[in-house]
């Protein structure tokens, strides 16, 4: 016979393995799901970005590449890292910040003829600078720009 | 020992944070520090008649400041250069980056006009060649032309310090 | 000169705070009471002198003083009265001083009502907020002063960020900090405790009301950061997942769990050890979040302009006082004397799980936030988690949280059968399957079935909290005031979940572009976009768009979004126009101008949006009420006793 008081200390910690293996799994199975990794222009023409899960592009909104649908709100527009360039087509509206020379991210996937279609273009809705990833990515390839 | 699993993934949390503040991308090493500053004519802002050679001003060390008039953060750091200015200690150069003349012109009689002489590249082709990919940015040229130091995003107090600390010590060590 | 003088003053806060951080406790350990004695005069002072140095920043910007280089960057003569004064907060610098003030105010506050605490308890309590107070006046001063002079002054100052010009901006920040700052009292209370060895009932008691207030202020912050994010982001969104949303989520979940926890050891004097940490950690999360917000390790929509140094700063405090905090946790062990666990049913046991399925809930919120950071700090790549994680995370954690609220508040405590319990529980059970499967199945007959669980649930613990409030009505008869708030908080949680199921299941929203004269029909209500004209304001020039609505013949709104572009700083805003109604909010933004005649347009129909906040303000009304004075006397009464029994001790 187990001491009620051991019994008891028992339980409560059945229950909390139960309930961490619990959150555990919901957050993996999440994290599966809802993870976006970040391409710059100069990736998704190496090959290396996914062609099949949705992610995230970013760059500088070429100057002169902004050409909106006649009746709809549908945009394109090229997104730039300074060595590539990628077409992103986006409906709907565009956040205020939104400009030509502007570095901006936008999440959604290529479909089969090499178009980014975007679900949703961000542009940091304060004054801050631009989006880090942007900057970084830009960085990179002028550090590869360099070595080549 | 259990109670010290908390401490321990705090310390943890702590190691990462410290990581993360290091990645911070504006502490990137820009590729183009150490190398010349092109050498290219381009347009004075307030005049299309005055042609300006990017290498007029070798021979004494100055700050580039690339600034557009649609660009916000450039007024954040706006303050500091007037105040530089006011102090004659180096002369500031502007590169008016993809802009228009027009807007440019009154951006600068509204906010003050720091820059000894202002460059004008409306179609980012300097900025390109300068690695420019966003305002506003400022780079630190010493008295050989020679790019020493850059800056991405608003400048502040400090780092503006650093920055001409950084410009004095490569001067002397290279003279 | 005004400047000067505040900025002097803050100096003397700083070795005012050195004295209240060391005195009090030096004197704690080696019994000399005139030296604790000092710990009162100490916070009062440094409390005035903060004070001083706000009001001060204050006079600067309504003079709108171009000399102080922080009012240049946020303020200029032509901003509204209402908007200079608020301005000072607006950026780093000034919400810093603001969070230093609140500080000194809540330590203030703890110098009113300290009667009934030990001496040494009560010095060691009052060092830990100097240590805390001197580390933030020592930020403040030497990252981010906000008296900085520039010389010579500009011709005019900048402006305050367009986004922050708004009344709702006015009140967030203060009441944040309430919030944040607040559980820093329980904090103190912890670590004073475990450095006295005196986590027992009575320091559960002292504690508890200082943690309500705190949790009802971080409550109200966020729901108004939320509803200022509705109606001034023009995103049509009330929760985005943003990190700097969730840096103020977390301590409130955690916060949530604390005074939940804290009842348990002032009940029972057991659980110390879980509430302890709980009281460590949800300030941790208050450190961790500003940390956050000013590092720029991360990205957000709302985050401040950026310095690494500032982050290594706030770095290096969290180390030394969490950590330290976690230090002396990790040596402490309670006295032998605990009330043995009651069985396994029992009050007790259910607010175990609560507390720690709200933990577990705000470790995946802290994971999903920080996770984009540790990759990158990996090397791993840049990765990002969007709202998606957090809902299909979060909500399953809320569910069992629903059921067991319903069924926690009818346990009774040590000891209780199943068969008690589930006697208590029919009646509201019953009511809830008829009255939810009644409007689900009324409001449409294409309802998806997350509605109809969410409304179950919400239901559920409203009618169990009403059963069970009766129920004590009858048997106690009288309204007991620590009762009636946990009854009020609990139905305005369900409120608010109502809210948010309602919301989610049937929010419509629609893009589209619009010529004017044009007319639609969406979500049964029929929009015509009536024209567009040009609108002028104090620092703004922009474009106003009216729209009509009605609905089956029926005339509803006349709504006027608008697009701002401010003079100064040049940016654009959306100002959305929202007819607000208890049933539905309708909600138009303007995208942007296409041509001439066109312009991009966002439509959103919110059934219910409002039941979000309303259930917040009644989640916080609830806290303030537990603290109640229908039984006050009996309170004084007891805490009187056990002050004597604390003097004796000491003696």
């Amino acid at each position: 016979m187990m001491h009620p008081m051991r019994k008891k200390r028992l339980q409560l910690i059945c229950l909390g393995i139960l309930g961490i293996g619990i959150a555990l799994a919901l957050i993996l199975t999440a994290f599966e799901k809802n993870l976006m990794y970040f391409y710059s222009p100069s990736e998704i023409h190496a090959g290396d970005a996914p062609a099949k899960r949705p992610f995230r592009i970013g760059g500088m909104v070429v100057e002169g590449s902004v050409v909106r649908q006649a009746e709809s709100l549908g945009v394109w527009f090229n997104l730039t890292d300074t060595a590539n360039e990628q077409m992103v087509y986006f409906e709907g509206i565009l956040p205020d910040l939104f400009r030509e020379g502007q570095g901006i991210v936008a999440k959604g996937q290529m479909n089969k003829s090499g178009l980014f279609v975007a679900s949703e273009v961000l542009a940091k809705h304060d004054e801050n600078y631009m989006p880090p990833e942007v900057a970084e990515a830009l960085e990179n390839v002028q550090h590869n720009s360099k070595v080549d | 020992m259990r109670q010290l699993i908390p401490f321990s993934i705090f310390i943890i949390l702590i190691i990462f944070f410290a990581i993360g503040l290091t990645k911070d991308p504006r502490l990137i090493p820009s590729p183009l520090v150490g190398e010349p500053l092109p050498v290219r004519q381009l347009d004075e802002l307030r005049t299309a008649e005055t042609k300006l050679l990017t290498s007029n001003l070798i021979g004494s060390s100055f700050i580039l400041n690339v600034w557009a008039s649609w660009c916000a953060a450039c007024l954040e750091e706006h303050h500091l250069l007037m105040e530089l200015a006011t102090h004659d200690a180096i002369p500031i150069v502007g590169l008016n980056y993809k802009d228009m003349r027009q807007n440019a012109l009154i951006w600068l009689d509204k906010n003050g006009d720091p820059y000894s002489q202002t460059w004008f590249d409306p179609t980012g082709e300097f900025g390109m060649e300068l690695g420019v990919y966003g305002v506003p940015e400022t780079f630190f040229v010493d008295s050989n032309g020679t790019i020493r130091h850059k800056h991405i995003g608003p400048l502040d107090r400090g780092n503006i310090a650093k920055a001409i600390d950084i410009l004095n010590a490569e001067q002397n060590s290279s003279l | 000169m005004i400047p000067e003088i505040g900025h002097y003053a803050l100096v003397l806060a700083l070795s005012v705070a050195a004295l209240q951080a060391a005195v009090p406790m030096i004197g704690a350990r080696m019994g000399a009471d005139n030296l604790i004695m000092l710990a009162k005069p100490l916070a009062r002072a440094q409390f005035l002198l903060i004070a001083t140095s706000f009001v001060t920043l204050i006079i600067s910007f309504v003079l709108t003083d171009l000399t102080v280089s922080y009012v240049v960057a946020n303020s200029n003569s032509a901003l509204p009265l209402f908007y200079r004064i608020s301005a000072v907060w607006g950026a780093h610098e000034g919400s810093l001083l603001l969070w230093v003030l609140i500080l000194s105010a809540w330590t203030f506050a703890l110098t009113l009502f300290d009667k009934p605490l030990p001496l040494k308890l009560n010095a060691d309590i009052i060092g830990i907020l100097g240590i805390i107070s001197f580390g933030f006046l020592l930020f403040t001063l030497f990252t981010s002063n906000p008296f900085d002079r520039i010389i010579p002054p500009p011709q005019s100052g900048r402006d305050l960020n367009p986004l922050l010009q708004d009344f709702g901006l006015i009140v967030h920040p203060p009441m944040l900090y309430m919030g944040y700052v607040g559980f820093a009292v329980p904090f103190a209370f912890a670590v004073a405790g475990l450095l006295n060895n005196q986590i027992n009932s009575a320091w559960a008691k002292w504690v508890r009301p200082w943690t309500l207030i705190a949790w009802a202020f971080l409550g109200l912050g966020i729901a108004l950061g939320s509803w200022w994010a509705y109606y001034e982001l023009g995103w049509g969104g009330w929760w985005f997942w943003d990190p700097v949303e969730n840096a103020s989520f977390m301590p409130w979940l955690l916060g949530t769990a604390l005074i939940h926890s804290v009842v348990v050891t002032q009940k029972k004097a057991i659980f110390k050890h879980w509430t302890v940490l709980l009281a460590i950690v949800t300030f941790g999360l208050s450190l961790v979040g500003t940390f956050l917000v000013r590092s720029g390790v991360l990205t957000s929509v709302h985050a401040f302009a950026t310095d690494p140094a500032r982050g290594v700063f706030i770095l290096m405090f969290l180390a030394i006082v969490i950590g330290g905090a976690l230090l002396v946790f990790t040596f402490y062990k309670p006295d032998a004397a605990q009330e043995p666990h009651g069985s396994a049913l029992s009050r007790e046991s259910f607010l175990l799980t609560n507390s720690v399925l709200l933990s577990v809930a705000t470790a995946t919120v802290l994971l999903g936030t920080l996770y984009p950071l540790m990759i990158d700090a990996l090397g791993l790549g840049k990765i990002s988690v969007g709202a998606p994680y957090f809902n299909s995370v979060f909500i399953p954690l809320m569910a069992p949280l629903l059921i067991l609220i319903g069924l926690g508040q009818r346990a009774f405590w040590t000891n209780d059968s199943f068969r008690r319990l589930s006697d208590a529980a029919k009646y509201p059970l019953l009511a809830t399957i008829i009255l939810a499967l009644g409007t689900w199945g009324m409001i449409d007959d294409t309802s998806p079935l997350m509605a109809l669980f969410g409304l179950v649930l919400a239901l559920w613990v409203i009618f169990s909290t009403l059963a069970g409030q009766i129920r004590h009505y009858l048997s106690s008869k009288k309204l007991i005031s620590s009762y009636l708030g946990q009854s009020i908080s609990h139905i305005g949680f369900a409120i608010t979940v109502i809210g948010i199921t309602l919301v989610s299941s049937y929010g419509l929203e629609k893009h589209l572009r619009m010529s004017e004269g044009e007319t639609t029909t969406f979500g049964g209500y029929e929009f015509r976009f009536a024209g567009a004209s040009a609108i002028s304001g104090p620092n703004y020039d922009g474009t106003e768009a009216i729209f009509l609505v009605h609905s089956e013949n029926k005339f509803e709104a006349r709504l006027a979004p608008q697009k701002r572009n401010y003079h100064s700083g040049g940016q654009t805003m959306t100002e959305a126009g929202i007819s607000p109604g208890f049933t539905r909010d309708i909600y138009i933004a303007l995208g942007e101008k296409i041509n001439d005649s066109d312009w991009s347009v966002r439509l959103n129909i919110k059934p219910f949006v409002r039941l979000i906040w309303l259930g917040a303000i009644l989640m916080a009304f609830g806290a303030i009420a537990a603290l109640g004075f229908g039984n006050a006397t009996r309170t004084s009464h007891q805490s009187q006793k056990s002050n004597q029994i604390n003097t004796t001790t000491r003696i």
